[in-house]
């Protein structure tokens, strides 16, 4: 394998303008990813021969279009130690392959922020602490209180980096980061916790689940990362994309798009009301509208009362994004609604014995 | 309804008398429910009123009614639960005339009795229901096959997924639900596997994926109509799948173009409907890969379209089943119109109302062939002169409806050439043209003739009229709007020969009097009732009308000033069928609104410009009619009424229009022409 890298490192500088055409290219960009992989595997083996694995330091990054940043700093760190390569063949993964991360649980730290920090209007966020800051220079002097490194006057004139804080210190602790939202997947009770990555996410998942997202539009791109499926089906399956739902449902039989569930509270009770409010308030000629408002307002109460729990139940199973993952198979298919409809009481209860549906059964309970 | 109610004391108190007094015999009792149902099938064919009376003679009677009726339309949405309680077997309910339909009403129709037979309910023009309503509705009513939510632009996709429970569903328009998106979409094609028909006019949050949902999984589909829908070429192929699809509308469909059409393998082969209006970006080409083998193709629709040239012509061979074709609004070529008529030879149905570009020279050699034209609209074909109208008459003898207004050019002899030739004219729009006396005697040979309109035509006289009146017994539509050579003669004419005149117009025929009046009081079957700026008509005339036309429905007098008060109470006590009433710039006062009141189907008033209307008044008659849907106020009565009373009546459903145009002097009519014309030009 060295013998071949050597080779290869002959053919490369050698001829560094030719034209490569694009088939070459990405044969060696692909033998050198499988390589890399290799290597690491074996790293523990090789790591005695510290010089063929700095030449290698040296060379990986060109072919496999690294940003150049990224192989000036290389570059010039030349006695890199095995275990930063590690770290940053670990980071170029990640980058890869986006949301599917999978950190072995207690491999990171994990951060949670307040409520109220989060939606804070904030740009600049503490890299250890992830606290949000309106300006750049509270953030530094906040920095100051992490420890004495970061008293120097360099420190405070340029905020430092991870990687050089990690090159300057011990290894890094990686850092992720849980929703204050109780229930979600990405807080760090749940039982199949993901964390977010960074303290943006935070802050964009965090939006998405108080739905103030709407009007930003460049986060409907980001709810793909941030586990926020917009488009959900009876079966409990989500999609990202509007047409990948329409395709499911076109494919399967029986499956239909899940109406979320502030659609059908909005309007329920709007109009009755005003009309028993107008009636109330105005002592009006006719004698025979104001007793149909008032039965008309009472029919309503008890049309509530004998449909709402089964369509409340409905509601809180069928639609709440947040916890599909554990019961959405209860109320998903519309048959389910039906049973709901028959025997109320029991359906609702067993929501309520649904450790996670907590919030969403007191919401729809405070609506009715 | 109320009068109904009461009315119903009387009629059981004679039946008990008959009873006693007859030996408890009654000859009804021996037939059959079939046979009193097949003789209150023909009661109800001829007058729906009828079976009202028949209802009100005895107790059986009533029963035996209750039992066979099976379409209801209420006026007031107070009247439901009586009404769902006597009438078990309606099934169709039809509450297009009450507004306020609120979730607990819909409750209510699905607890009643009649929930199983109910088989088609329209709400187009109701408002306050939500998803739970609907969702009650079609959960209890199994049997639900029609839903009208047109106009439900309070509802959302929740509401669509409660109309998804319907299973059995076959009709279902959605017309202006603008709420509603793919996603309400996608739960009605998952759940209303049976349907047929199904409208999304003007739904503008659907789109390709809901649209191709729906062709996807409702195979049975036949009539689809994506009017206005912001729809692309790519459900098209979906939508050319269905195996039974019949009736396609792809008005104002602006994402579909060419290109996507000729991209089509093939087009529709059951197509025998196909409405193509107001599509800018499809021309000849995409038109004919969309019809390329749909044989049984009868009615095409293109109007205000690309222009109709000899290519698009040539489109439309191969289709011998044509008998339709709808070009509105389209420039058209003469070329394009021979092209048309020698390749379509068995066409019924030709309209070309308001083309620019007809000729003489393309619409003469477009019906040459057309032996079997039933219907032709040349509205506003302002080109066309004597020689279309010889040629038309001489070859389309067969024609039931010609509809030409505004043809400017054509000369008062050329109608003469109608009345000789064309007998079996049943509609006949003559607005607006030269034609006179003459003309109307020998239009009068059309013995069939329902339907005539002679408004603006200021040559017809009184002399003329006689003539319809003295042969035209079939007539029931007449409009004399500012014909205003016509006086009391001519509508007496009318009067005595014309029994069953439902609707006339005799707006601005400033020579009217009472007398017309009085002998229009004849005809019982009027409904429609207008005489705008007749200022020689007084409240006198109108009780007359009053009294005569108990089924009056329509009620136009604006600018009458001569009627007041004393014509309103007749009206409120005999025309318990009144619905509809404008009294504009008449001497009506506080009194004569607030009498309206005992009309209890009264739904729209408008009331502008009466001097004698103080705002307390009509603060009260507001209150007391409370079947009221639409009112046009003066925009100076706003802020003299307490926000509030506004407030109320619109919880109630009515809607108010507001006005604030200036008090208006009247013109006589020939001025008013002069005007028309300077406008024109």
């Amino acid at each position: 394998m060295v013998h071949l890298i050597i080779t290869r490192k002959g053919q490369v500088p050698s001829k560094p303008d030719e034209v490569l055409t694009q088939q070459q290219q990405q044969l060696i960009t692909a033998d050198l990813t499988s390589i890399i992989v290799q290597l690491i595997s074996t790293a523990g083996t090789l790591l005695p021969s510290v010089k063929t694995i700095g030449q290698f330091g040296q060379f990986t990054p060109k072919p496999a279009a690294v940003s150049p940043e990224q192989q000036q700093q290389q570059q010039s760190n030349n006695s890199m130690d095995v275990e930063h390569n590690y770290s940053t063949t670990e980071e170029h993964e990640e980058h890869e392959d986006g949301e599917t991360e999978h950190l072995p649980p207690g491999s990171y730290e994990i951060l949670q922020l307040e409520k109220e920090e989060i939606l804070a209007p904030h740009t600049h966020f503490c890299t250890i602490c992830g606290k949000g800051f309106k300006r750049d220079a509270n953030l530094r002097m906040h920095m100051r209180g992490h420890g004495d490194e970061y008293k120097t006057p360099a420190a405070l004139a340029k905020p430092p980096t991870v990687k050089e804080v990690g090159s300057a210190a011990e290894p890094v602790i990686i850092k992720r980061y849980s929703c204050p939202f109780s229930g979600c997947k990405r807080n760090k009770d749940h039982k199949k916790f993901q964390p977010l990555k960074t303290i943006l996410c935070v802050k964009n998942h965090y939006k998405c689940n108080t739905k103030k997202f709407s009007v930003m539009a460049d986060l409907k791109t980001h709810e793909k990362h941030c586990g926020r499926d917009k488009w959900l089906c009876s079966c409990g399956t989500t999609f990202s994309r509007k047409d990948k739902l329409f395709g499911h449902i076109a494919l399967f039989q029986g499956h239909t798009p899940a109406i979320p569930p502030d659609e059908t509270k909005t309007v329920v009770a709007l109009a009755p009301t005003d009309a028993a409010a107008a009636a109330n308030k105005l002592a009006d000629g006719s004698g025979l509208a104001t007793m149909d408002f008032n039965s008309g307002a009472q029919a309503l109460m008890d049309f509530k009362s004998v449909d709402d729990p089964a369509g409340a139940a409905a509601v809180a199973s069928c639609f709440s994004p947040l916890n599909f993952d554990s019961c959405n198979f209860v109320g998903g298919f519309p048959e389910f609604n039906r049973q709901g409809f028959d025997d109320s009481e029991a359906s609702f209860s067993f929501l309520l014995s649904g450790g996670s549906c907590n919030y969403s059964s007191q919401k729809t309970g405070g609506e009715s | 309804m109320k009068r109904h109610r009461n009315a119903t004391a009387p009629g059981t108190d004679t039946a008990t008398q008959n009873t006693s007094a007859a030996a408890a015999y009654n000859l009804f009792d021996l037939l059959s429910d079939e046979i009193v149902f097949a003789i209150l099938d023909f009661l109800a064919a001829s007058n729906p009123l009828d079976t009202k009376s028949f209802s009100l003679v005895c107790r059986s009677f009533y029963l035996v009614e209750s039992r066979h009726r099976r379409v209801l339309r209420p006026l007031r949405h107070d009247h439901l639960p009586r009404i769902l309680s006597r009438y078990p077997n309606v099934a169709r309910l039809d509450l297009s005339l009450c507004p306020r339909i609120t979730d607990a009403s819909l409750a209510l129709v699905s607890r009643t009795s009649s929930a199983d037979s109910l088989r088609s309910i329209d709400l187009s023009r109701s408002r306050f229901f939500s998803y739970s309503g609907l969702l009650s509705l079609v959960l209890n009513c199994r049997n639900l096959v029609e839903i009208d939510l047109s106009n439900a632009t309070q509802l959302r996709d929740a509401a669509a997924s409660a109309v998804a429970e319907a299973k059995n569903l076959e009709k279902l328009w959605l017309g202006r639900c603008k709420l509603i998106t793919d996603m309400g979409v996608g739960c009605i094609a998952v759940g209303c596997k049976k349907l047929k028909l199904i409208s999304f006019k003007w739904c503008l949050g659907v789109t390709d994926l809901g649209v191709e949902l729906i062709a996807v999984k409702c195979k049975e589909l036949r009539s689809l109509d994506l009017s206005y829908l912001p729809v692309t070429n790519e459900c098209l192929p979906a939508i050319l799948k269905l195996q039974y699809l019949e009736d396609l509308v792809l008005e104002g469909c602006f994402g579909i173009d060419d290109d996507g059409l000729a991209a089509l393998q093939h087009g529709c082969k059951s197509l025998k409907m196909l409405d193509m209006s107001s599509c800018q970006n499809i021309t000849h080409v995409g038109l004919s890969s969309l019809i390329s083998g749909a044989g049984r193709l009868q009615q095409l629709t293109l109007a205000y379209g690309s222009s109709v040239t000899l290519a698009l012509a040539n489109s439309l061979k191969m289709l011998p089943s044509l008998q339709s074709i709808k070009l509105d609004g389209c420039f058209v070529t003469s070329s394009g119109l021979k092209a048309i008529g020698s390749l379509c030879i068995s066409l019924k149905e030709l309209s070309l109302s308001k083309c620019v570009g007809v000729t003489d020279d393309g619409l003469s050699s477009l019906v040459i062939k057309q032996r079997d034209l039933k219907k032709l609209d040349i509205t506003c074909c302002r080109k066309i002169t004597d020689v279309s109208i010889a040629h038309i008459t001489s070859t389309c003898t067969n024609l039931a409806s010609l509809r030409m207004e505004s043809c400017t050019l054509v000369p008062r002899e050329a109608f003469v050439l109608v009345g000789q030739r064309c007998h079996l004219l049943e509609e006949l729009d003559l607005t607006d043209n030269e034609i006179d006396d003459e003309g109307l005697k020998s239009i009068s040979r059309c013995a069939k003739l329902s339907s005539l309109k002679l408004g603006i035509c200021l040559n017809i006289s009184d002399d003329g009229l006689s003539h319809i009146g003295a042969y035209c017994s079939k007539l029931t539509e007449l409009d004399l709007y500012r014909s205003a050579g016509i006086t009391d003669p001519g509508i007496l004419a009318i009067a005595s020969g014309c029994p069953d005149i439902e609707m006339i117009n005799m707006s601005y025929c400033q020579d009217i009097t009472d007398s017309s009046l009085i002998s229009l009081s004849k005809c019982s079957k009027l409904k429609t009732f207008e005489s705008r700026g007749c200022p020689l008509i007084t409240s006198l005339g109108l009780a007359a009308i009053a009294v005569g036309c108990r089924q009056l429905n329509k009620l136009d007098i604006k600018k009458c000033h001569n009627i007041s008060d004393a014509g309103m109470l007749p009206l409120s006590h005999f025309s318990q069928n009144l619905r509809q009433i404008t009294l504009s710039y008449t001497s009506v006062t506080d009194v004569g609104l607030l009498s309206l009141a005992s009309i209890s189907c009264l739904q729209s008033i408008t009331v502008l410009h009466l001097k004698g209307l103080t705002a307390s008044g009509l603060a009260a008659a507001l209150l007391a009619c409370g079947g009221l849907i639409k009112v046009k106020l003066h925009a100076s009565f706003k802020p003299l009424l307490p926000q509030l009373l506004f407030e109320h009546l619109e919880a109630r459903g009515c809607v108010f229009e507001w006005r604030d145009k200036e008090f208006q002097a009247e013109l006589d009519p020939q001025c008013w022409k002069l005007q028309l014309e300077d406008v024109a030009q």
